[in-house]
């Protein structure tokens, strides 16, 4: 029978060109998916070969096949439940030996396996030579050699899992001798084959081998469906005890010996090793990475050009693509009714609302592109676990892991990170505690845009000492992070399942091109995907609670009044000018649309030769309007323009004060208020409220919402002054409680979305958004209601606080964890 | 008996026996550590742990504290 559609898995260990040999059969018909309540990525692809439609798992890659971790459990969960048609095992084929052992265990699981010797390329190098037709007469399976970089072999490999798949008998694949092990093998088969039903869903050779491990998957399994299971287990805890005493070793140890020792005997037969094998390259590289004092210099080089290259270049990139956002917005404008003099319509404003707040994050995707990219880079090429082998002892004193080190540099280990990034590459941490842990502390890391707050408090309150405030805000957070993240491995996170840090050290790679430019692409289109929807969901209920419920009609009264008595006295001043009449009725708002036009057009324009065509294209526009947008000479027009400017600017104060009352007035200015009496004692107040909690959107609001809550007195006066101006009570104390509380702001919508998807849970997203919460508030109000009782200025506060923040960090890193083992 | 942890950069041994089992002994045997295996101390990471063994001519670095079930002769 030939159906028309099979299911393929690729399986392999780690470092083995697995998914260079899915891309190559798959192509761009790719998509990730989350395997059932763990955040491991479950890759699908597509292909079709000969009529029929291949649909690929791509399972992720693990040294063996056991349950002690979620990689392994699901894809041996796969492979059990799903039945793929075809395992194809593809091996790093230098490596032969070691990767046979993956090979055994997926047979023991009796599903037809076909084996892909890649990077035969390397082996021809390494002037290695493997009989692959004996390799398939002794593993008893189809073996097909490929350099799929280059796309070597992959016909045959295709033809090849057609065929077996197609193929009807069952084949006759090697199985490997346990020795003394087989005779208690034997037994426990005949009881499970005789004692339940399980043997027509599962291999039974397979079950017992892995009770005889002492799986923990398979002894649930049989708690489940044995009918006397306590006295079943209890047999095969015998059986385990009887063999360690009779035999001194410890069934799984004797089960992966015997492996070990079939895969020896294999290579030995199939492979010819060139003689007198040389040190490898990736070793003598490593005595330059990993060296005790050039390592660390290395490291820190990698991570400066990291930084270099996404966050300043790619910076400098967006203000080329920039423009192309900005045209959205004037798109979205100019499909929007118009505004009228002082009412903005709803649905205007809220469009708008909608495309800055998506455009504040699109504008990141320059930077995240190189950032992604980079990062693959460091995937591939195999420095990522250089960097974990030098760090880690660091940061295991600390409750992370050695592969914290990027997710913390990418969320911003001096300033300017971005957490999302950060949280998202958490994925590779295998240790599920020190996972959560970096997770959870990644967002309090100086993201890029927690600093514009942070330039301005300091501008205003630390003008004599910026370099020491900025020196403090930037070091704090990470004396902040390394206690925090303690404290919570030993609380909250006590009871998360850790894994051994046991690492390969791989060779080095040359990453290709099409691989760290395909997985870049495929992670910025992550981004986009998830988090932009949920941004504009929490746009919009932002947006109701900032809008609603609005001025009151007696305060709109008062503002019709402010209008007509504003363009009363503008009718005056141009009374008996030709221009009065041209301007009645809605013209005049004419004219304000075009002035708004004509200014941000200019803007935009450099080069006299570009001005005179701008210049020519607004006059043809409206010849009257121009005339009065640019009188030259004209007294009467000129006239008309000085009275217009007048208008212009009373217009533009009476929208900012109808925006600052809707703001006051609104949910969130209520909320804002309604804290005051909670957040006096940190200092702030219900203004501040507002700017923190429009915070959460994404932080650069924070600097926004104050810029509309001090209004601007003077035409160019900048925030410094108007904040100072507008805070008359706030001292320095003020502002570095505010300023502590912003590096322990939750994380932002994108990130919490993020933290969402790496940790799997909504409950530890809440959480996540909780603790920096009430940590902030209860530092800030420790720093200003304590330093105000004891009449410190900001300053001491500062030095103080910093002190006792770096004692703490020495104190919880010399606070010995107890031994993982016993 | 000698473990693992206590052996100095540059010098060899024969893996003789592992003694943890469940998590770690298993990590430690499918990472390619196991008895019977000659292996050599490459180097410690600069602030000493890790450390880094070859085994069989593949690498594999791991913690002291996970080096010390690892008896060595």
């Amino acid at each position: 029978m030939k159906s028309d559609k099979i299911l393929i898995a690729l399986a392999g260990q780690p470092n083995c060109g697995k998914s260079t040999v899915f891309n190559a059969l798959t192509g761009a018909s790719q998509y990730v998916a989350n395997y059932p309540g763990v955040t491991v990525d479950k890759m699908t692809g597509r292909y079709k070969h000969n009529g029929t439609r291949v649909e690929v798992v791509d399972l992720p890659g693990t040294y063996s096949l056991t349950s002690y971790s979620p990689e392994e459990r699901v894809s041996r969960d796969f492979i059990l439940h799903e039945k793929p048609s075809v395992a194809v095992n593809v091996m790093d084929a230098s490596n032969l030996k070691r990767c046979l052992y993956l090979t055994f265990q997926l047979l023991e699981m009796e599903i037809p396996v076909v084996l892909n010797l890649n990077m035969m390329d390397v082996v021809k190098k390494c002037g290695i030579d493997i009989d692959v037709n004996k390799l398939a007469k002794r593993l008893g399976i189809q073996v097909v050699p490929t350099t799929m970089k280059s796309g070597r072999g992959k016909k045959d490999l295709l033809d090849t899992i057609g065929a077996v798949a197609a193929s009807q008998k069952p084949a006759q694949a090697i199985r490997i001798d346990y020795g003394e092990m087989e005779l208690f093998l034997r037994e426990i088969v005949d009881r499970l084959s005789s004692e339940t039903a399980l043997a027509t869903t599962y291999s039974q050779r397979w079950m017992t081998i892995k009770l005889m491990e002492g799986d923990g998957e398979v002894k649930r399994l049989i708690r489940e469906k044995h009918p006397d299971a306590d006295k079943f287990l209890g047999l095969i805890e015998k059986a385990r005890a009887d063999f360690e005493a009779r035999y001194d070793e410890i069934p799984e140890m004797h089960i992966a010996n015997r492996r070990y020792q079939a895969a020896d005997d294999i290579a030995r037969s199939c492979l010819k090793l060139p003689a007198g094998a040389k040190r490898p390259l990736s070793d003598r590289i490593d005595s330059f990475v990993c060296h005790r004092f050039l390592g660390p210099v290395i490291l820190v080089g990698v991570i400066w050009l990291l930084y270099y290259l996404s966050i300043v270049q790619g910076y400098n990139i967006t203000n080329y693509t920039w423009p192309f956002l900005a045209k959205l917005r004037s798109l979205t404008e100019a499909l929007t009714p118009n505004p009228g003099f002082i009412e903005v319509p709803l649905i205007r404003s809220f469009a708008l609302w909608l495309v800055d707040s998506v455009n504040a994050l699109l504008n990141y995707i320059p930077i995240f592109f190189i950032l992604f990219g980079l990062i693959a880079i460091l995937e591939d090429s195999g420095y990522m676990p250089r960097m974990a082998f030098i760090m880690d002892r660091l940061f295991s004193r600390f409750g992370l892991h050695g592969q914290s080190t990027l997710p913390m540099v990418l969320g911003g280990i001096y300033v300017g990170g971005c957490a999302v990034p950060g949280v998202m590459s958490c994925k590779g941490i295998p240790d599920e505690r020190s996972r959560l842990a970096t997770i959870l502390i990644i967002p309090m890391l100086n993201c890029l845009a927690k600093v514009p707050l942070y330039v301005l408090l300091i501008n205003i309150y630390f003008a004599a000492h910026k370099a020491w405030a900025m020196f403090f805000i930037s070091t704090i957070s990470m004396l902040l992070v390394l206690p925090v993240s303690k404290i919570l491995t030993l609380t909250v996170l006590k009871d998360k399942e850790t894994a051994p840090f046991v690492m390969e050290m791989p060779p080095y790679h040359i990453p290709t091109i099409r691989g760290v430019l395909g997985r870049a692409a495929e992670r910025v289109w992550l981004f986009v995907r998830k988090i932009t929807t949920i941004v504009v969901a929490v746009a919009v209920i932002i947006f109701v609670l900032l809008q609603f419920p609005g001025i009151s009609d007696q305060r709109m009264a008062h503002y019709n009044a402010q209008k007509d008595k504003a363009t009363g006295a503008f009718f005056k001043k141009i009374k008996g000018t030709p221009y009065a009449d041209q301007l009645r009725g809605d013209n005049l708002m004419a004219l304000i649309i075009y002035w708004n036009d004509y200014k941000s057009a200019k803007m935009g324009t450099k080069g006299k030769e570009a001005m005179a065509a701008l210049n020519a294209k607004f006059e043809g526009r409206n010849p009257v309007f121009f005339k009065i947008a640019q009188p030259g000479k004209d007294k009467i027009a000129k006239k008309v323009n000085r009275a217009f400017k007048k208008l212009f600017k009373a217009r533009k104060r009476l929208l900012r004060e109808m925006r600052k009352e809707r703001i006051d007035n609104s949910f969130l200015g209520r909320l804002g208020k309604w804290l005051e009496p909670a957040t006096r004692y940190a200092g702030f107040n219900w203004r501040v409220n507002v700017a923190l909690l429009s915070a959460f959107a994404a932080k650069e609001s924070s600097v926004a919402t104050l810029g509309a809550l001090y209004e601007q007195e003077e035409e160019g006066e900048a925030l410094e002054q108007r904040m100072a101006k507008g805070e008359a009570g706030f001292t320095p104390l003020h502002a570095l409680a505010l300023m502590l509380f912003m590096v322990l702001y939750p994380p932002c919508l994108a990130t919490s979305i993020a933290v969402k998807l790496q940790s799997g849970s909504v409950k530890w997203m809440l959480f996540s958004m909780a603790y920096p919460m009430v940590l902030g508030v209860v530092l800030a109000t420790l720093v200003f209601s304590g330093g105000s009782a004891l009449e410190l200025s900001g300053l001491q506060v500062m030095f103080a606080f910093y002190g006792l923040a770096l004692a703490l960090t020495v104190f919880m890193g010399f606070l010995k964890s107890k031994s993982e083992y016993a | 008996m000698k473990t693992l942890n206590e052996m100095k950069p540059g010098s060899e041994g024969r893996i003789k026996r592992l003694s943890v089992r469940d998590k770690l002994g298993q990590r430690l045997v499918d990472m390619g550590v196991y008895p019977g295996l000659r292996l050599k101390v490459i180097r410690n990471a600069p602030l000493e742990d890790p450390m880094e063994v070859e085994l069989d001519g593949y690498f594999v670095s791991l913690r002291h504290d996970e080096a010390r079930f690892v008896e060595v002769e």
